[in-house]
């Protein structure tokens, strides 16, 4: 993976005297609440319910053995002993005290992690996906160019002030597994016909309040022009979004008002002022950064390993999570391992300083010393030798690592919500809690196969609720908390924003409502289709009668009068 | 029509006495009535369009320097022709969050080849003058209650820069490659 040199350490560095030096002018009285808001904001600390909250980047997604071990460390000293991985990679601290910031700034630098532009109105951590690399079905690499954006997007002095905060995400594969449709700008890495690496720019997805798809602007950038067109895109967008409201700064509502291919113009006009100047990559500059993410040292293996395909046999649990948590390799003889940060008792994504450590270990054992995080909210081991699978399995059920349910309900998606967030309407981790316990046997939810369900405490939509097959949105009725159901969400190649199936439910009603549209689906489903392929099939209605098919709380209040 | 009052400034990294008094539009005063005071004046872009050859005039007859002041929302293009009559360019910042200035400066600097002084000014401050500078802004009237001394020292506060901006217009790969 990516090391520093050192520029980078020099640059982080600096960043951390300068919050260093802005914490202690606000805290003696220096700096107001309003202008320390953005400061703070920029290097990744929120005010909410218990106090700060720092996030922290996982720059695309990669950990080294060495950046865990400090991320459980630094979880330890100066929170609780957890962490929350978030669907952008990130790793959030709910329990960190303002004044120790700096410190545990100081610390990451030496790991050479940052919160920097982790939150704010600026360029985001750049995330992709979780197998680059090793996914078979990778067309390039998408690391170096995340990595590279990185560097253009850290401290860029111009769009520090944007609109809106604006993310991105490249995917390298031909199965989409970044969501790239839903970022404000969405990169497909694709060869033409020299075989030389390009991009298909989307511009304009994103979530919240009003969930839009990106809408490609254009077919395919060549490499070397990355930088120059996509500062050409954030001019415009810092120039020409909204500022008036701030539900209508993403670059989404720009791009829908101005139209794709008018927006799509007005970049390549100002591109076109900067194309081939300075700023184009070089190819001394790629091969450099791709350089260190170079293949490991593969062993020459067989594609099947003996002792691993008899414990295949014999261990049904064992056999089970390799079913679901076990994906291919494009290397003969290794796989790819999710490690699960799903279970009942347990908030999605959370994962305490223990758990770090042993995927620590296990990565360094096991891995060639790397993990990456997924916007799933898991852990994964990409490089596990096949016949390494049942030790790796044991060891990490024993850290409470190895649900086997990767993909199905389980493996939900769920935004802190009002237990921890300061803008939620309303908790998801109540309903995550509901649902798990609801559907944990395992046969049950094998059986029911996989079924992508996303909360999200409030229209923000940080549990990307709208790209679930099924979706809750947290939302509130005069303090209360209620809850939103959508249907028929898609993530990947086919996105699509999931439809509201009709009125709110009241936090006790959800669970029901779920389970009887599961239930729709286990009556009519053809063979293995699986539930969205269903929805798809059959349509909302069938879905939505069931799921209202019962008394109101209302109606029930009266019968009981 | 009123003058802000005019202060010390930095200026080159230092602290300076500054002559320029900026001229606003009172609401609803058309950009033709505004009546110009004696000395070097900062004009509206609207004042600018109306009153171009008074302007001019005056900086002939009486040797008085031309400027000018533009809003978040001006387009830049709109000067492009006259660039170099001035001798200072501001760009106003209503609020620090309004980032369009930022764009401003670099079109300014990079696309319509202004060297003269270009000043940033409104609600700034010490925390946004390392990325002001990198923009291309050399001249700073900070923002009420703000320490302009303090502010000297955050031209220092990186190193280096990865991107390519207006006070660097090579991007840290080209250099470190080399
Ligand atoms: S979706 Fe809302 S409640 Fe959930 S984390 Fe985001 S802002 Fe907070």
């Amino acid at each position: 993976m990516y090391r520093y040199d050192h520029y980078d350490h020099a640059l982080v560095q600096a960043r951390v005297d300068q919050f260093r030096d802005q914490t202690r002018r606000h805290l003696a009285g220096e700096l107001s609440v309003d202008e320390f808001r953005p400061l703070r904001l920029q290097n990744g600390l929120y005010i909410q319910r218990h106090g700060p909250m720092l996030r922290i980047a996982v720059p695309y997604g990669l950990l080294s053995v060495a950046q865990l071990r400090k991320l459980a460390d630094v979880t330890r000293r100066y929170d609780r002993g957890s962490g929350h991985f978030t669907t952008r990679q990130n790793l959030q601290l709910n329990w960190v005290e303002l004044p120790r910031v700096p410190d545990i700034l100081a610390e990451l630098a030496q790991a050479e992690l940052h919160a920097i532009q982790t939150s704010g109105n600026c360029i985001r951590n750049v995330t992709t996906d979780h197998f680059a690399g090793v996914a078979a079905d990778e067309i390039a690499d998408p690391r170096p160019w995340a990595e590279i954006l990185r560097q253009w997007s850290s401290f860029h002095p111009e769009f520090a002030h944007l609109p809106r905060k604006f993310k991105i995400a490249i995917s390298g594969a031909t199965q989409d597994r970044a969501a790239i449709q839903v970022h404000d700008l969405g990169l497909q890495l694709l060869l033409d016909e020299a075989g030389e690496p390009g991009f298909r720019v989307y511009a304009g997805g994103g979530l919240g309040r009003t969930p839009l798809l990106g809408q490609v602007v254009r077919e395919f950038l060549p490499w070397q022009h990355l930088l120059t067109y996509t500062e050409a895109l954030l001019r415009v967008f810092n120039r020409f979004g909204r500022r008036d409201n701030a539900y209508k700064a993403r670059l989404k509502i720009l791009v829908k008002a101005l139209g794709a291919a008018e927006f799509g113009r007005q970049v390549e006009d100002e591109w076109l002022h900067m194309k081939d100047g300075p700023a184009t990559l070089t190819d001394a500059e790629v091969a450099r950064v791709a350089a260190q993410f170079a293949a490991p040292d593969y062993e020459n293996l067989a594609d099947e390993d003996l002792c691993h395909l008899a414990h295949l046999r014999e261990d049904k649990p064992f056999a089970r999570w390799v079913e679901r948590n076990v994906q291919a390799h494009k290397v003969a003889g290794y796989a790819a391992v999710t490690l699960s940060l799903k279970k009942p008792g347990a908030a999605p994504g959370d994962a305490s300083s223990e758990q770090m450590e042993v995927a620590a270990d296990l990565a360094a054992r096991y891995s060639f010393g790397e993990l990456r995080v997924s916007h799933e909210q898991n852990l994964i081991l990409a490089d596990v030798p096949k016949r390494e699978l049942y030790t790796v399995w044991h060891r990490a059920k024993s850290a409470g690592l190895a649900s086997p349910t990767v993909g199905l309900l389980q493996d939900l998606i769920a935004c802190p919500g009002a237990d921890f967030c300061g803008l939620a309407s309303a908790r998801s981790l109540n309903v995550a809690a509901a649902i798990q316990e609801r559907f944990e046997d395992l046969d049950y939810q094998h059986d029911i196969g996989e079924l992508e369900l996303n909360i999200s405490g409030c229209i923000n939509s940080c549990g990307h609720h709208h790209l679930g097959g099924i979706g809750i949105l947290g939302v509130d009725k005069n303090g209360e908390e209620w809850y939103q159901l959508t249907l028929g969400g898609r993530q990947g190649n086919t996105a699509r924003i999931g439809e509201v199936i009709g009125r709110a439910f009241a936090a006790a009603e959800v669970t029901d409502a779920v389970e009887r549209l599961i239930g729709v689906y286990l009556a009519t489903r053809h063979g293995d289709e699986a539930f969205i392929d269903c929805v798809d099939r059959i349509g909302l209605d069938a879905f939505r009668s069931a799921a209202y098919d019962y008394p109101t709380q209302t109606e029930r209040k009266t019968v009981n009068a | 029509m009123h003058k802000l009052q005019t202060r010390q400034i930095i200026k080159q990294r230092r602290l300076q006495d500054d002559a320029w008094k900026v001229v606003t539009l009172v609401d609803g005063e058309a950009p033709f009535d505004v009546c110009l005071p004696v000395g070097p004046l900062l004009v509206p872009l609207a004042v600018w369009k109306a009153k171009k050859a008074c302007l001019i005039h005056r900086e002939y007859e009486h040797g008085t320097p031309l400027g000018i002041w533009l809003a978040p929302e001006d387009n830049p293009a709109e000067i492009a022709a006259d660039i170099d009559d001035f001798t200072v360019i501001a760009v106003h910042f209503p609020k620090a969050a309004d980032g369009r200035g930022y764009s401003t400066a670099r079109l300014l600097r990079q696309r319509y080849g202004y060297d003269g002084e270009l000043r940033a000014f409104g609600d700034i401050g010490r925390d946004q003058i390392f990325y002001l500078n990198r923009v291309g802004f050399d001249s700073f009237l900070l923002g009420e209650g703000r320490s302009a001394e303090d502010a000297l020292n955050a031209f220092d506060d990186f190193p280096d820069s990865y991107q390519a901006a207006a006070d660097q217009v090579i991007p840290l790969f080209r250099r470190r490659a080399a």
